[in-house]
């Protein structure tokens, strides 16, 4: 009798283990059930490499999206990695304990508020302040590049501050003990040996960004069309599927399901950059 | 010892000005560390003090309509999604991460694939969390627009979540524990659920927080999978805007920027709230 009752219970856990399992298995089979076949109907190649997407003419062509996301991912490394970095390393190296209270849970602040907030701020902030400086909209990929930098520093902080944190102390020792100062001696010793874990912090930043939906749809303008600068508007795919979803049929729905799938190939493909660089550092 | 190495400031002046390179370096650190903590405050400073004086008891109404914007129907509503998606990822959670640190064998298959697919799910975006949720439990399921479908799309999302703070709580549980326990003759089972569990709850709680905070600001995964109607629905097979949807239903329709102003408010303070709690949480897990 108690064995039965440990050996079901057993089985109950191997089976709650596999819904991970299940749950991956599921995201992956009815996206591409449902997204492969309306890609073939466009052709994969007008699909991925089309320059114009009018739905109303029954033209789906995506790479301004996919050209938009690549925008403004790099945008947003551009202005979170070094300020992330930076502040990591600060956190890791510089900052007095008192400070590093503070400092530790503000982080965990920024990484708490919900995008849309993120988005708001940047409507009701960022773009008249872009209107007022560069003119036009003030929604274009220089303010999406903003917003989304903002929102990648926790990832970054806590990722990259970890790996610091993970240097041993021995090193930073050595290169004070031949004459460096503290400043040179975290910078060439500490976080030279921590360049594998700072990476995988900027990946996991990417994935972060190019999957961003709320906040980009608020101050990116939205035109699907390439953008021709870092003032122009911009349309994300994670953009694309909420605009359009909620009215679109037929062939519409399943190109946006295709853009859906698109962006998941993305995603995976950073994922598993992301586990490679991992496994190296451990 | 400290004291012996500790330097003065004048003499750390001094040290600088012989080596400006180093005096750079520590200037372009600290200004980044002083960017970081201006924009958090600039963020949250400007959305409590344009949120505030707006807002006003008529907010929190019992009814929706077009001149009173409540959000108590949004917050009834997330509540209701926050339970449900709890009742589904909790149990789920804990079970896998029980399996993975009591019972699986070292060197099992099973578990590094586990792992793996559990860290594709914490990287999958959750719009992508919504076009699932959609051709899953709206079309296929056939569930249509619904909190039900939005509870079990957000209870995928935060699973990850749920899953990797309770390993982390199990297995800071000292092995002596597990060991007194079957010395004493209690079975595998019992070990797990009156020993090991009730000392791991700290972090386990610490987890479900954080999941809260995420289902309590998600947006683009409800949009498509719960919909965007105003009222509180008749049942859980009803359509129903959580305060984030409210929130981004208010700024795309461009009327009501006021209301988006105070829902900000209300999302903050849940936010610092829920961040305020986790973090206690996990403190009394440290202190043991």
């Amino acid at each position: 009798m108690k064995t039965m009752k440990e050996k079901s219970m057993h089985i109950v856990f191997l089976i709650t283990a596999c819904t991970s399992i299940l749950a991956v298995a599921l995201i992956c089979l009815f996206l591409f059930a449902n997204g492969i076949p309306g890609m073939m109907k466009i052709g994969v190649a007008d699909f991925l490499l089309g320059q114009t997407w009018k739905p109303g003419n029954n033209i789906y062509g995506i790479l301004p999206m996919i050209i938009g996301s690549i925008y403004v991912t790099a945008g947003a490394i551009a202005i979170g990695v070094p300020i992330g970095v930076l502040t990591a390393i600060f956190m890791a190296r510089f900052c007095p304990d008192k400070l590093h209270r503070i400092m530790k849970p503000a982080v965990d602040l920024l990484a708490g508020i919900p995008s849309i907030v993120y988005g708001f701020f940047g409507l009701v902030v960022l773009v008249p302040f872009m209107l007022n400086t560069f003119g036009g909209s003030g929604k274009t990929v220089l303010t999406a590049s903003i917003i989304l930098g903002i929102m990648i520093l926790p990832t970054i902080i806590s990722v990259s501050e970890a790996a610091l944190k993970a240097v041993p102390e021995s090193y930073y020792e050595g290169a004070l003990a031949l004459g460096a100062t503290h400043e040179r001696s975290v910078f060439a010793a500490c976080v030279p040996a921590a360049k594998s874990g700072i990476l995988a912090a900027i990946i996991l930043g990417i994935g972060r960004a190019i999957g961003e939906t709320m906040a980009v749809i608020m101050v990116a303008g939205n035109q699907a069309k390439i953008p021709d600068g870092l003032l122009s508007g911009v349309r994300t795919m994670t953009a694309n599927i909420v605009l359009e979803m909620g009215y679109a049929a037929d062939l519409h729905r399943e190109a946006l399901i295709s853009t859906g799938v698109v962006l998941f190939v993305f995603i995976l493909i950073i994922n598993l950059a992301f586990s490679i660089i991992k496994r190296r550092v451990y | 010892m400290e004291y012996i190495n500790k330097h003065t400031l004048s003499q750390k002046i001094r040290g600088y000005r012989n080596k400006p390179f180093s005096f750079v370096l520590f200037l372009i650190v600290g200004l980044a560390a002083v960017t970081t903590m201006l924009i958090l405050l600039s963020l949250v400073g400007y959305i409590l003090v344009k949120g505030i004086p707006n807002l006003n008891t008529g907010l929190f109404a019992w009814e929706y309509n077009s001149e009173n914007v409540s959000m108590m129907p949004a917050i009834i509503n997330t509540l209701t999604i926050t339970v449900m998606a709890l009742l589904l990822a909790i149990p789920l959670g804990i079970g896998s991460a029980i399996y993975l640190v009591e019972y699986a064998k070292r060197g099992n298959k099973l578990v590094s694939i586990v792992r793996i697919t559990a860290e594709t799910l914490s990287g999958i975006p959750s719009i992508v969390y919504g076009l699932f949720g959609f051709l899953l439990f709206v079309i296929y399921m056939g569930w249509g627009f619904s909190l039900l479908a939005g509870s079990f799309t957000l209870a995928i999302m935060i699973l990850p979540l749920v899953m990797r703070t309770t390993e982390e709580a199990l297995m800071s549980v000292p092995d002596t524990y597990r060991e007194g326990s079957f010395g004493l003759g209690a079975g595998k089972l019992r070990t797990v659920f009156r020993i090991v569990l009730p000392s791991a709850v700290p972090g386990i709680l610490a987890g479900v927080i954080l999941g809260i905070g995420r289902i309590m600001g998600e947006t683009a995964a409800l949009i498509y999978t719960a919909g965007t109607v105003t009222g509180v629905p008749q049942d859980v097979l009803g359509s129903g805007r959580t305060l984030s949807v409210h929130m981004y239903a208010l700024l795309s329709e461009g009327l009501y920027t006021e209301q988006a102003h105070t829902t900000a408010v209300i999302l903050l303070v849940i936010v610092v709230g829920i961040n305020a709690l986790s973090s206690a949480c996990a403190k009394r897990l440290a202190k043991g």
